[in-house]
């Protein structure tokens, strides 16, 4: 066992070492990695902050509850009363037929078409605050207000909120098929530099398979090589898109204090960088095992 | 017969294209023998060697290293078949990016040699060839017979049963190819079986070995 890890250890620290007797080369890869992982995560990044930014401004906690016309005062009154004791809601307000109309022919603009008005159109309302700013509760007690008896037409005012939410889903399809494509570019150009690692270590390879090295001694290194080169290559996305974040910050740093609104980006957290440079690694491996099972075995000693 | 460690019987060598290197050759070598194998270049002496190491299959015949049908072993046996063998071929294959001692170290690093133990080993074979002073030295800096030497301490660090040497002193001075022969004597004195691809008449006077002539891919 400690055997084994030693082994593993000696061909991990034999593949750093060879990363770092070229730094250029190894620098450029990692970089050219790096650039191309950067598109996906940069989007995945603007699609948080996007979601983080609908979801604390957008889900107001205001839901507008209208009755039919001709529901009395009698029957607003227990809709008001069944309104207020649902778990859920902090206070509800009404809002008379006549105040509403009243409230639209004092809004310019539409004051003169309110009065060409022979009767009053609108209906009694309600304006339901909620306790917690919370989409789910919002559209739960939207659906539960529609069923009750003489109430016409019910309004969550986060209705936007669903559309933003459906353009993050696309963004999100738009995000994962650029994050496909470039993890092949990934493993591709892992799969091309394992190549050429093979070929310089030709000799070191047939002396090996010569002096009694076993296949997957052999391959180890390479596996490694390609991991590794793909952690970088993560490594060196993530720090492209904080860069970028910063630099994108300071502009809306001006923008927020136009609008008196924190429209700061948030960089990506520390468990979604990790699991970039996961990701990164395991598609450099398997650039790797690709590479390597095409290419190593064509090498034997003669 | 039964105790040879190595044997051929009736073993054939076509490579692709129709040349046939070794022709229905067949003999055997017990434990702890040395012997020479002659013949004009191209007579098929390296050929059989890498027979014995499974870098070249036969393609008639069975080829049996310690018991081991070789001509009809799986890829994933041949690395402990070599583990048993020392090879030294003409092309030494040293590896210039490291030190002398770090090329000896090469079969026990593979082999996960406990690394003290095969430090210690390694700086053995190295005093044997008589390199030891050598050792931080890179292989590119060394001579020829060097080199040859370095190669015979990386073919015996791991201690194998048989020792395998293919024109061991071809292009060395005599007085080189006298100390190389001489090592490779004072390996079978202690009973390790020697295996030589040689045409240097002077060893095989020097040491009386047993001889197997190869001509034109045949036992003559």
């Amino acid at each position: 066992m400690i055997g084994w890890l030693r082994h593993h250890w000696l061909s991990f620290a034999q593949t750093a070492r060879r990363l770092a007797a070229n730094p250029l080369a190894s620098l450029l890869n990692a970089l050219a990695i790096g650039v191309a992982l950067t598109l996906p995560l940069g989007g995945y990044v603007l699609l948080v902050n996007l979601q983080h930014f609908a979801g604390s401004a957008a889900t107001e906690a205001r839901i507008s509850v209208f009755l039919v016309q001709e529901a009395t005062r009698a029957e607003a009154a227990e809709i008001q009363a069944r309104l207020r004791a649902t778990p859920g809601v902090r206070s509800v307000e009404f809002v008379g037929r006549d105040a509403a109309l009243a409230g639209l022919k004092r809004t310019p603009g539409v004051a003169e078409v309110v009065a060409t008005l022979r009767e009053n159109p609108l209906p009694d309302a309600f304006v339901v605050t909620l306790t917690a700013r919370d989409a789910e509760l919002a559209q739960r007690l939207e659906q539960q207000f529609g069923k009750l008896q003489k109430v016409a037409h019910v309004q969550a005012d986060s209705a936007w909120v669903q559309r933003i939410n459906s353009l993050i889903g696309f963004g999100r399809t738009a995000v994962l098929l650029t994050a496909a494509l470039l993890a092949f570019a990934l493993v591709t150009v892992t799969f091309n530099t394992i190549r050429l690692q093979i070929l310089t270590q030709r000799t070191e390879i047939e002396v090996g398979k010569l002096v009694g090295a076993t296949n997957s001694y052999i391959r180890r290194p390479f596996f490694y090589l390609g991991a590794l080169q793909g952690a970088l290559g993560g490594l060196a996305a993530w720090a492209i898109v904080e860069i970028g974040i910063a630099l994108l910050n300071r502009d809306l740093a001006v923008l927020s204090g136009l609008y008196a609104v924190d429209m700061r980006l948030q960089p990506l957290d520390s468990t979604d960088g990790l699991a970039v440079l996961a990701f990164a690694a395991v598609l450099g491996w398997l650039g790797a095992y690709v590479s390597v099972s095409k290419h190593l075995y064509k090498i034997e000693p003669s | 017969m039964g105790t040879a460690i190595v044997s051929f019987s009736q073993v054939s060598k076509r490579y692709p294209g129709g040349y046939e290197a070794l022709k229905n050759v067949s003999f055997s070598v017990e434990p702890g023998e040395l012997l020479f194998i002659t013949g004009h270049s191209g007579a098929g002496k390296s050929t059989l060697l890498k027979l014995i190491a499974a870098i070249e299959r036969a393609t008639a015949g069975v080829v049996l290293v310690a018991g081991q049908n070789v001509s009809a072993m799986r890829g994933a046996a041949i690395p402990f078949l070599r583990r048993n063998l020392g090879l030294v071929f003409q092309d030494q294959k040293l590896l210039y990016d490291r030190s002398a001692f770090d090329n000896v170290m090469l079969p026990l690093v593979v082999t996960g040699h406990p690394w003290r133990d095969a430090a210690r080993r390694a700086r053995a074979a190295l005093d044997k060839v008589g390199l030891l002073e050598r050792e931080r030295a890179n292989p590119i800096t060394l001579s020829g017979g060097e080199q040859q030497r370095l190669c015979i301490a990386r073919a015996v660090v791991n201690r194998p049963n048989i020792l395998i040497a293919d024109e061991p002193t071809a292009s060395l001075d005599a007085e080189y190819a006298d100390a190389i022969v001489e090592m490779f004597r004072s390996f079978n004195q202690v009973g390790v079986t020697v295996l030589i691809a040689t045409h240097d008449d002077r060893a095989i006077r020097k040491l009386q070995p047993r001889v197997l002539t190869l001509h034109r891919g045949s036992l003559a």
